[in-house]
């Protein structure tokens, strides 16, 4: 998928663009900006207004897009890495959120369900919950790298099992957190009036594009995807490539746990994160990744991921339960994998190929 | 992998002399459940010595059974369908609608049941088989899609009163000879329902099919090698469609078996019945890489699951949350059990190769 074009036609610096992978999610954006601009054009308005505290803060869709649209980007990052190693998708991470916002909440109330003060400070809350999300995330890697079982399969355990071990981990209780400083990390910091969310977003992005700028984990990590035998053959090792992808995954998932619980200062783990795995995969998909693995382009799946939040953020304003969300992304996604399949890719060029040459020999004549 | 053309193939000699892999996974089923069987009836007290007690384990059962069934299909020939979790609670809401709000008949639920599942084997077999999208991705679609189309279909749960449903729901058949005395000294049947009967049947035409017909065989070849399989004149594409089209008829069986077993719709019905579908297919002896498998493994595989949830709950660990953990951590187990003898086999075929062709035996 390279975004040069060595035909030097008219069309090249079009085509160009149509081949690049950004390409993807920026027209399904611009498709569904035009159509909210349409039906309703207070969607994009932004108003600046006070909260109870009388700090400064941004409200408008648009801001509930990148404020609720955070979680899943930072999920994509990982998502799109494990992805491009492993060939498959990991559909645990609804269900480890669950389990690493459940211990955030165990460790800062401590045995206490309702503490009026904190039993401990919340950075070691967030790194233990980071430690057991890894814990989870390498669980699911040994699985699919030392036992060589399909990703979906092997994270089908968690999928079913997670929100049964979160439950377990705080009794079955609701524990409520009563802190103000905590609620910075899911609302606003004072002062600052875009949400915080936003900013951790950017942040890990940053992080990744470091990490994949001055290391060779990007390169390693699609060369597995590409093909296994000969990245061994070329002295990688695939299984700890494999299991890196999942450990960082599961560190994405921490952090978007830590958001989510941050929020609501509570957690219910039968409902928190729900579907999210299916808007993470989705979300892979709509930035151009290829689902079975190889090249991956992580600026474009996080793009996909606030596609995602634009999506939903539509639907719920026209009336659309939450429940019934996951059936019209369900369409949304077998279309994309239907476009993006080998087959029906070639049945495409090949007609584009039969009305060129069409036209060319009406030239010609 | 040629080898796994057969279920007793070459692989014969790797394993424990003359046991074939599956049949080998099968025993190891067989006989943990004959044992936690016997230790739930020494150490959990008589209960579990009523015939009874064995009847309820099927009855609640029947529709995993045949869900199960349809995942053993398409796991037989590489794939896996998780939709049928989804599916069976779409079925139970539409066909609870249909009977109560636009007072319909029974007939027209069990049809609504079958197109609904028919309409899904089609669909997912097609991208599966003829646009060679993953399955998984295809099926996870659909799993979403079923769910989210049940609160399209009605938001609230409720249960049906429909007469004639309500009739064929508790229709109860007797076993004559089984029953047993209660405290008062009333004599009490021994009972099963009729989703059982339906169960059990299907069970033995699938054994049959997978046995004994060309199509069958031709399921088993797909799933161990499709190059193979195609080099053998089999039409690769359409068996893995057949393959999906069965598994979707085989929810909406399932499907309505499920509702008549419940008797009422819910958007959480049925939650989690694809894991237990997968992981009853996988105890009993079914490989999650296609072309091995059997469904009177899968038929244990259920029974095994049930028995461990009803050892579990008269334990005392009766939360709810204690059925989820000890599922998936039995499917935890026999997914590495498995993958252990993958790798066994793929060591022993590697030394009983001659160097020369060493590397035409990679995966």
């Amino acid at each position: 998928m390279s975004s040069g074009n060595n035909n030097a036609g008219t069309g090249s610096f079009l085509s160009g663009i149509l081949r690049n992978q950004i390409f993807i999610p920026i027209a399904a954006l611009l498709i569904l900006a035009v159509f909210n601009f349409i039906v309703d054009p207070s969607f994009f308005k932004i108003t600046l207004g006070h909260n109870s505290n009388g700090d400064p803060v941004l409200s408008g869709q648009l801001i509930s897009i990148i404020d609720y649209g955070s979680e899943l980007a930072i999920l994509a990052i990982g998502m799109t890495l494990v992805t491009a190693a492993s060939r498959g998708q990991d559909i645990s991470v609804g269900a480890v959120i669950a389990i690493s916002g459940s211990v955030v909440l165990r460790v800062l109330c401590g045995t206490n369900s309702r503490p009026d003060e904190l039993q401990a400070p919340i950075i070691v809350a967030f790194l233990i919950s980071c430690l057991v999300a890894m814990a989870f995330g390498a669980f699911n890697g040994a699985l699919v790298s030392i036992f060589k079982i399909q990703p979906m399969v092997a994270t089908l355990i968690l999928f079913t099992a997670g929100r049964s071990i979160a439950a377990w981990i705080n009794n079955n209780e609701l524990p409520v957190v009563n802190d103000e400083t905590f609620t910075y990390f899911g609302s606003y910091i004072p002062g600052i009036p875009i949400p915080t969310p936003f900013f951790i977003a950017i942040a890990c992005f940053i992080i990744t594009w470091l990490a994949l700028k001055f290391t060779n984990l990007g390169l390693y990590v699609q060369s597995v995807g590409i093909n296994e035998k000969t990245s061994r053959l070329n002295g990688l090792n695939p299984a700890l490539i494999k299991f890196v992808t999942y450990i960082i995954l599961g560190l994405c998932v921490a952090v978007a746990g830590f958001i989510k619980v941050s929020r609501l200062s509570t957690i219910n783990y039968s409902v928190v994160a729900k579907d999210i795995e299916m808007d993470a995969i989705l979300a892979v998909a709509l930035g151009g990744n290829s689902l079975s693995g190889g090249k991956f382009n992580i600026s474009a799946s996080i793009l996909g991921a606030y596609v995602i939040q634009f999506l939903t953020t539509t639907l719920y304003k026209f009336q659309v339960q939450s429940d019934a969300l996951p059936a019209y992304k369900a369409v949304v996604v077998i279309a994309l994998v239907i476009l993006s399949a080998p087959v029906v890719r070639e049945k495409i060029t090949a007609a584009f190929r039969k009305l060129r040459s069409s036209a060319n020999a009406e030239s010609q004549s | 992998m040629p080898q796994k053309l057969t279920t007793a193939g070459s692989s014969r000699r790797s394993l424990l002399g003359g046991i074939s892999d599956t049949n080998l996974l099968m025993s190891i089923t067989m006989i943990v459940f004959v044992l936690m069987y016997g230790f739930a009836v020494f150490g959990l007290g008589e209960g579990f010595l009523k015939a009874q007690t064995f009847f309820n384990m099927l009855n609640a059962n029947a529709a995993l059974i045949i869900l199960a069934c349809g995942m053993t299909l398409v796991m037989i020939t590489g794939g896996i369908d998780i939709s049928l979790g989804g599916m069976a609670a779409l079925i139970s809401m539409s066909s609870a609608v249909y009977l109560d709000m636009h007072s319909g008949s029974v007939v027209g639920a069990i049809m609504i049941s079958l197109g609904i599942g028919l309409a899904f084997g089609l669909i997912q077999g097609f991208l599966v088989a003829y646009l060679d999208i993953q399955p998984f991705i295809v099926t996870l679609a659909g799993m979403f899609f079923a769910r989210g189309m049940t609160t399209i279909v009605n938001t609230d749960p409720f249960n049906v009163q429909n007469e004639a449903f309500v009739k064929l729901k508790e229709t109860r058949i007797i076993i004559p000879g089984l029953g047993s005395v209660n405290r008062r000294g009333q004599y009490i049947d021994a009972y099963i329902e009729i989703g059982v009967v339906i169960a059990l049947v299907i069970v033995a035409a699938l054994f049959i099919f997978l046995k004994w017909t060309k199509t069958g065989r031709s399921f088993y070849a797909v799933g161990g090698n499709k190059q193979s399989a195609l080099m053998l004149g089999i039409n690769v594409k359409r068996t893995t469609f057949l393959a999906y089209l069965m598994c979707g008829i085989l929810g909406g069986i399932g499907g309505f078996v499920y509702f008549m077993h419940v008797g009422s719709g819910s958007a959480s019905h049925a939650s989690g019945a694809e894991m237990n579908a997968i992981a009853s297919s996988i105890i009993g002896g079914t490989m999650l890489t296609g072309g091995v498998g059997n469904i009177i493994g899968t038929l244990f595989g259920v029974l095994s699951l049930a028995l461990i949830q009803n050892i579990v709950s008269s334990v005392g660990l009766d939360q709810a949350w204690w059925t989820g953990i000890t599922n998936a951590s039995m499917l935890c187990i026999f997914l590495v059990v498995q993958s252990i003898i993958i790798a066994r086999r793929k060591k022993a075929n590697l030394s009983a190769a001659k160097p020369a062709d060493a590397k035409g035996v990679k995966t």
